[in-house]
């Protein structure tokens, strides 16, 4: 089948996609945004993470198809220019958050998604938006800390 | 890299990092260094992103925006999907393979068996005994038959559904004990020191029991296989050891080395699980074959699978001690279960051995530590490495003695700690610091966290509600454990480096390349950190790690700061010998003195100058290299270790030990059985920070990894079979999971390691896990001698 959509602001087409294909492989494998990982493929671990019509969701959950028409927006696309870093980036860099850097991508998106919502969340509440992004490196308290300091809470870290 | 796409490990050749600052903030709970000795002059100090700073990591940037190109990222034109066809079953013979239907199946180009494999049919780190595909018989359930390569990776999903094989099933042996009985032993490590007959005031004895605990990387393996013209294969895979699998890959191909050329991919987390090959030596036949690009990437369930484990452990012991609680002896027997191949068992087996009984002074040692195959799946590396096991057996005779003696926790053991100059059961003297009592009293003496609150976010069951704040009962726990660094054994352990320096827009530019794994850690930064302090350059490149130069070794066994480190400072301190060999008037300069300096005259290299001991400078770098570039290549090698007598298991045979302490605090609902971490503290030594915020890193995972061991991490293995292959079923810790964690950091420089520095990276994980089940046993009065710690067993129900 054929898929057009709007990717990070550009209109986008795959074709012949399978119809078991998730949204996830299309944006990785089809239209080369491998930006979205894939960790668990079943919806536990939140590497996958990416926009769709401005709800955070998690790709491999979603068949491509219902993509069809709709806005969708990679951890690729945050950043306000090509090199550029959106402060949620930014703040991971600076805070340390990044290891091996696989959760990253979805942590970033689901940390965006977070301070649009929420701009100053107290630590609970950063910890319950972020329960569905597993990270196997950092113990999650360079992750908190780079919270805190893109919701500019970073005199408390 | 023809045709390949986003190849490598995203930090191309060029990529040129420069000092940055550390974090804005500060760090959470605080990293306190305190520095009782230096190891030396350590060369030009202050250099801006040098050793004992935290610059930014170089591969942060891409990272963040999605464009590091992990070894599931690649992408190449033409290119051909592989997939794995597995057995069903824990052990059978095999009597048929039929591949007809599945060559059938439109966009299949190949389908391989063992029959195809034109090398060695057998692979393996230590001993070749694992098949590269089933060889007449599978010997563990998930063992790969067969391969296919299609052009789209349902197709070779599909592909690998209509191999028909005909297998006779066998009974499995999945009891390490009856395996052990039944002669399937891999190797026993036998510790023999003072009086075997020892008697004591006060005995303790228990039978714990540790559980399969998986790395759970996050990034599956995964990886690129790309046929060369000359006949041989590019290959682009995540791994710990660039090296080990070359020579396996090759070994299987049946080509020679310089044919079989490896680039390390982006690597999405290891934790031991990339020691041994998965999916490298299948991509790189199903590519030969074909003449197409291959990828493999595994799913969850398959990557569950596909690599080894950490052991399962029976371990019993018996501590005699005086009624004052000083140990007179420990007798020990540790079964591991080393599943269905050698892998890393027999080192495995040493390190349960010889750490046996813990950083403590113990005058008459008796262990007997095994490890056999059955027809589980395999075991081998993980963060810890038979440290784990045994510290979670002998922390928990610590509280027994403590409790039978009646001291506290910390008392028994700081009464009992090691020091330096102590002597271990190997008959090993510790060479250089062993802060064990501090490290307890630093842990013990934290503030505790605050009391137990009402916000159901911060009760045992969180938002589900469960528990109020009068059902929870709260304990505190303490451990202490003790890791080798580097290899063992007498096991010739080198790592290499090549550095350039050259004027690159005018402007002195190092280059470092080396073939060491960076699987998150930081290594990248480190590595530019030492070339910046040691050269006094801002412009440091590191090259992508490949097999273009020579081995670097495993990142394992907190190795690799420690051996790649060493081989980075000595490639640069050759580049200063060179240098000054160029200034007017001093042919042939004496090279490094081993003082840091330049040489014997008190030279250095700072600041884009050699100057001399009054700070006058006698070159710029810019005239120095104006002549060329000087590049220099270097193998270094830690001290040598000695093989363990095979009789008494004395012997020299470790580098360095390396100590962290844990206090653990948990919130129970012992009427549902559910934990909640509260906090935890942690004390190390690391000898020289070398990175701090990388250390605190380090620190941090290794402790929640040690949190998923206690509470919730079990591969549950029944009759061979991994009933829980998924992050559905198998629960790694989530951010609710893990508690605020403060640090203490200790650097007592060690007079024999590079800067001083310890290995960091696996003693977190090694004592998180007894604190933590320490604690849930002072809330409830519950004698856990398992781990994990399951509801059912602080309910009585299971």
């Amino acid at each position: 089948m054929r898929i057009d959509c709007v990717v990070n602001g550009e209109p986008r087409r795959a074709d012949d996609v399978w119809a078991g294909e998730s949204l996830l492989h299309v944006l990785r494998e089809r239209l080369g945004l491998p930006g979205a990982k894939n960790a668990c493929e079943q919806g536990e671990c939140g590497s996958c993470t990416v926009y769709l019509d401005g709800e955070p969701v998690c790709a491999c959950l979603v068949p491509a198809g219902q993509a069809r028409g709709r806005e969708v927006v990679t951890v690729e696309g945050l950043g306000p220019g090509p090199g550029e870093l959106d402060p949620v980036q930014r703040a991971f860099v600076a805070a340390g958050a990044v290891q091996c850097g696989f959760c990253t991508p979805g942590l970033v998106v689901a940390v965006h998604d977070l301070l649009a919502r929420t701009p100053s969340p107290a630590d609970p509440e950063i910890r319950e938006a972020l329960a569905g992004n597993l990270c196997r490196c950092t113990g999650y308290e360079k992750i908190l800390t780079a919270v805190r300091l893109a919701a500019g809470r970073e005199h408390e870290s | 890299m023809t045709g390949v796409e986003s190849g490598g490990s995203g930090l191309p050749v060029g990529a040129v990092t420069s000092p940055g600052s550390g974090p804005p903030g500060g760090v959470r709970g605080g990293v306190a260094p305190e520095r009782d000795r230096e190891a030396g002059t350590v060369g030009p100090a202050g250099t801006a992103g040098g050793i004992g700073a935290s610059p930014v990591r170089p591969d942060g940037a891409l990272k963040v925006r999605g464009e590091f190109a992990f070894s599931s990222d690649l992408w190449a034109d033409d290119m051909l999907w592989g997939a794995t066809l597995r057995s069903p079953h824990p052990s059978a013979t095999i009597r048929r393979i039929d591949i007809g239907a599945a060559l059938a199946v439109p966009g299949v180009y190949a389908v391989l068996t063992a029959d195809d494999v034109p090398g060695d049919r057998y692979y393996g780190l230590d001993v070749a005994d694992q098949p590269v595909l089933a060889v007449d018989e599978v010997c563990y359930r998930g063992e790969p038959v067969a391969i296919v390569a299609a052009d789209h990776p349902e197709t070779a999903r599909r592909a690998v559904r209509r191999i028909v094989v005909d297998y006779r099933v066998r009974e499995p042996v999945t009891d390490p004990e009856a395996a052990l009985a039944g002669g399937r032993l891999v190797r026993h490590v036998p510790i023999r020191r003072g009086d075997p007959a020892a008697v004591a005031e006060v005995v303790v004895t228990g039978e714990y029991r540790v559980g399969m605990q998986d790395q759970a990387f996050l990034g599956p393996e995964s990886g690129l296989a790309v046929p060369a013209p000359d006949g041989g294969v590019e290959l682009y895979v995540a791994t710990q050891w660039l090296h080990a699998d070359q020579r396996q890959v090759a070994a299987a191909l049946g080509l020679p080395a310089e044919l079989v050329r490896l680039s390390l991919a982006g690597v999405g987390g290891a934790f031991g699980a990339r020691e041994d090959l998965s999916m490298q030596v299948h991509a790189s036949l199903l590519a030969l074959r074909t003449g197409r690009p291959v990828k493999m990437v595994y799913g969850r369930e398959e990557s569950f699978v596909g690599h080894v484990h950490r052991h399962p452990a029976i371990l019993r012991y018996e501590h005699g001690a005086t009624r004052d609680g000083e140990l007179v002896y420990v007798r020990a027997r540790i079964l591991l279960d080393g599943g269905a191949y050698t892998s890393t068992t027999p080192a495995v087996v040493a390190n349960a051995a010889t750490l046996g009984v813990g950083p403590y002074r113990v005058p008459n040692v008796t262990v007997d530590a095994y490890g056999v195959h059955t027809n589980n799946p395999p075991c081998g590396a993980m963060r810890g490495f038979g440290a784990v096991q045994a510290c979670f057996g002998y922390e928990s005779q610590m509280d027994r003695l403590a409790e039978a003696v009646g001291l506290d926790p910390v008392q028994v053991r700081v009464r009992n700690a090691l020091a330096e100059g102590g002597v271990m059961p190997t008959g090993q003297v510790v060479e250089g610091p062993a802060p064990v009592a501090r490290l307890l009293e630093l842990v013990r003496d934290r503030p505790a966290p605050p009391p137990v609150g009402d916000d159901p976010r911060q009760l045992p069951g969180g938002v589900a509600n469960t528990t109020t704040p009068e059902q929870v009962v709260r304990g505190v726990g303490y451990a202490i454990g003790i890791k080798n660094v580097c290899f063992s054994e007498g096991f010739d352990d080198y790592a290499t480096a090549r550095v350039r320096l050259e004027l690159i827009g005018g402007e002195p530019t190092a280059l470092v390349h080396t073939a060491a794994a960076e699987v998150g850690q930081g290594l990248v930064t480190v590595q530019a950190q030492i070339a910046r302090t040691e050269l006094g350059v801002a412009r440091v490149v590191v090259a992508t790690a490949d097999t273009g130069v020579g081995s670097a070794g495993s990142s394992s066994a907190s190795r690799q700061t420690y051996m790649t480190g060493g081989a980075v400072r000595a490639a640069c301190r050759a580049v200063r010998a060179a240098l000054v060999a160029r200034l007017p008037g001093r042919p042939g300069a004496a090279g490094d003195d081993g003082d840091g300096q330049v040489d014997g005259g008190g030279l250095e290299l700072a600041g884009g100058a050699v100057r001399d001991a009054a700070g006058r400078t006698l070159g710029t770098l810019v005239e120095l290299l104006g002549a060329g570039p000087v590049e220099e290549t270097v193998r270094w090698r830690h001290r040598p270790t000695r093989p363990l007598d095979p009789v008494t298991g004395q012997g020299d045979a470790h580098v360095q030990y390396a100590f962290a302490a844990h206090r653990a605090t948990v919130d129970v609902d012992p009427e549902l059985g559910l934990v909640r971490v509260v906090e935890i503290a942690t004390a190390q030594d690391v000898g020289r920070a070398i990175n701090p915020e990388a250390v605190l890193g380090q620190i941090q995972g290794g402790t929640a990894q040690g949190l998923g061991l206690a509470l919730m991490e079990e591969l549950q293995v029944v009759d061979g079979v991994i009933r829980n292959p998924s992050f559905t079923d198998y629960l790694i810790p989530t951010v609710l999971d893990v508690p605020p964690m403060a640090v203490d950091v200790l650097e007592l420089a060690d007079p024999h390691a590079p800067y001083g520095l310890r290995g960091v990276g696996e003693p977190p994980t090694i004592s998180a896990t007894p604190a933590i089940v320490a604690a849930v046993r002072a809330a409830t009065g519950v004698p856990l001698a398992r781990v994990p710690v399951r509801p059912e067993h602080l309910t009585g129900t299971g």
